[in-house]
């Protein structure tokens, strides 16, 4: 498709699931822009998870594709997306614990080690309080520094895409809107961005556009301020937050 | 009692050489290797045929053996870590796709059974020695003697020891081994090759227990059994270091080495394999995580 050309990721119709004959993913269909950060909001179950490890690589495709910047990349499998430009920060696990911090980031840069001077000077450029903690052990650090040691870690490679495992899963308010701010400066580096979220506000406050899914299709999707005033937004994704909201 | 040490510090030296291999094996891998001993025997046979097969020259000094003797360990050692690779590929390769744990396990005990009757089969039952002269024991200590090749085992265990360290910490591929044993899923989302690291670590694992083995056929003897009469006192050390860390290994390998040794001081000499498990036993009781283990 030429029209892929100005699009950094393309999912186009994607079946996907684990065990045969149960499909999680219905026919998603959703494109990134260069350079834009677009969350993909959904319930549990409704296979956003799923949708992450299919771009990633870790699971494979039943049917349809998986564009990066035209480029077919639905059957490849997760230990070649490094060097294809694809950051993956899974949701839970995401650090090494035992390694220490400088240690974590090597691994980053791992499939080419050319590049591990310039990923540790950026790296350390954008999250100073790393650079303090490089001899830590990353399994001694907050749940917020070791999600930014998991962010720094995929960003060693100058990624072109990076995807983001609900990253505020399991922090405080004050650490989700910091691990967002660092997010949005990650996108002002040039990478593009896709994240998927159970935490709809703080996402979409950082995000240009969103997607909802709701069992395993992409049912809903537009700019993030739009989809945050959605009443249908709400009744799918929030409603059973409606309270607390 | 210094006596006791000492002999407990050359058996620690085997013992923590072997457990490091086992611990590496149950941490990457996920599962408890009961052919691990076979590596040691392997090795203490390699180098066995190799002794006689190269020149290893004249004795240095009061050694029992010449330069060609390392040399002779070396080759035996790559030798025992190609056998690691193979008896990978075609065993556990295979059963790593089962999602039964168990399965796994027990085919490591077939596999042990039947690489010690390949060691029957090639080189016979009986007991062999590396060198038929008579090593003299110096004392170095009051009322410690030893002799040089036990100097000589316990110098290379604590050379090889650093090294195992330098490599782990300092080098690309030590560290993409340590990262593949903390989060395996995520080192492959890093871009980690995982089945080099796989075939890295049976060559760690493999190299080290065929110089254990060697070393306790310099201090002992070399036996087809040797390697199954070791695994036990190899696990008891693993789990008492703390499954997983290989520091926990080296540490674990001396603790149990010394308890065998010492205890002859007390009870009876036939019940020093006892000493292994009782502290397992203890350890596993009290504090499951071992001496270095992860805390939970």
């Amino acid at each position: 498709m030429s029209a892929d050309g100005k699009v950094a990721l393309t999912v186009d119709q994607v079946v996907a699931g684990y065990v045969p004959g149960v499909d999680i993913l219905r026919g998603i269909d959703l494109q990134v822009a260069p350079r834009e950060i677009v969350t993909v909001l959904g319930p549990n179950g409704a296979g956003k998870s799923t949708l992450i490890k299919v771009i990633a690589g870790l699971l494979r495709v039943r049917s349809g594709g998986v564009r990066l910047f035209g480029e077919d990349i639905s059957h490849l499998p997760a230990h070649r997306m490094m060097a294809r430009g694809v950051g993956y920060v899974p949701q839970t696990q995401n650090v090494f614990p035992k390694l220490t911090v400088e240690e974590n980031l090597e691994m980053g840069a791992y499939v080419r080690r050319s590049e591990l001077r310039k990923g540790l000077h950026q790296a350390y450029e954008l999250f100073p309080d790393l650079a303090r903690m490089r001899r830590q052990a990353a399994g001694r650090l907050s749940g917020g520094q070791r999600q930014m040691v998991a962010i720094a870690r995929a960003l060693m490679l100058q990624p072109r895409l990076m995807l983001l495992d609900e990253p505020s899963a399991g922090l405080s308010p004050l650490l989700v809107n910091h691990v967002f701010d660092k997010v949005r400066e990650v996108r002002d580096i040039g990478v593009t961005i896709l994240i998927v979220e159970q935490n709809a506000k703080a996402a979409l406050a950082i995000s240009d556009r969103g997607y909802v899914l709701s069992e395993g299709q992409d049912r809903i999707s537009g700019p993030a301020q739009e989809l945050l005033e959605n009443p249908e937004v709400g009744e799918l994704y929030l409603g059973a937050r409606k309270g607390l909201a | 009692m210094g006596q006791y040490i000492a002999d407990g510090i050359i058996l620690g030296a085997t013992l923590s050489l072997g457990a490091i291999g086992l611990t590496l094996t149950f941490k990457i891998l996920r599962f408890a290797n009961f052919a691990h001993g076979e590596l040691l025997t392997f090795g203490a046979y390699f180098a066995l045929t190799l002794s006689t097969v190269l020149a290893v020259g004249a004795p240095l000094g009061t050694l029992s053996f010449g330069w060609g003797f390392i040399l002779v360990i070396l080759l035996a050692a790559v030798l025992t870590a190609v056998l690691a690779i193979v008896v990978d590929w075609l065993v556990y390769r295979i059963l790593r796709r089962s999602d039964i744990v168990a399965t796994i396990v027990i085919a490591s005990f077939g596999a042990s059974l039947m690489l010690r009757n390949i060691v029957v089969f090639i080189w016979g039952p009986q007991p062999e020695y590396y060198f038929h002269s008579i090593a003299i024991a110096k004392q170095i200590l009051p009322g410690v003697r030893v002799t040089a090749d036990e100097i000589f085992v316990v110098v290379l265990a604590a050379v090889l020891m650093v090294a195992l360290h330098l490599f782990l910490t300092r080098t690309r591929a030590g560290k993409a081994m340590r990262a593949v044993s903390d989060n395996a899923l995520l080192a492959q989302v890093t871009g980690i090759n995982v089945q080099n690291i796989i075939r890295l670590m049976w060559v760690v694992g493999g190299t080290l227990a065929a110089i254990g083995g060697v070393f306790y056929g310099i201090t002992v003897q070399v036996g087809p059994n040797m390697g199954f009469n070791l695994i036990l006192p190899m696990f008891a050390a693993a789990i008492l270091g703390g499954i997983g860390s290989v520091y926990g290994a080296v540490l674990g390998g001396m603790v149990i080495g010394l308890a065998e040794s010492v205890s002859v001081f007390w009870i009876d000499p036939a019940y020093k394999p006892a000493v292994a498990f009782l502290l397992m036993f203890v350890m596993l009781l009290v504090y499951p995580g071992g001496l270095l283990g992860e805390r939970a």
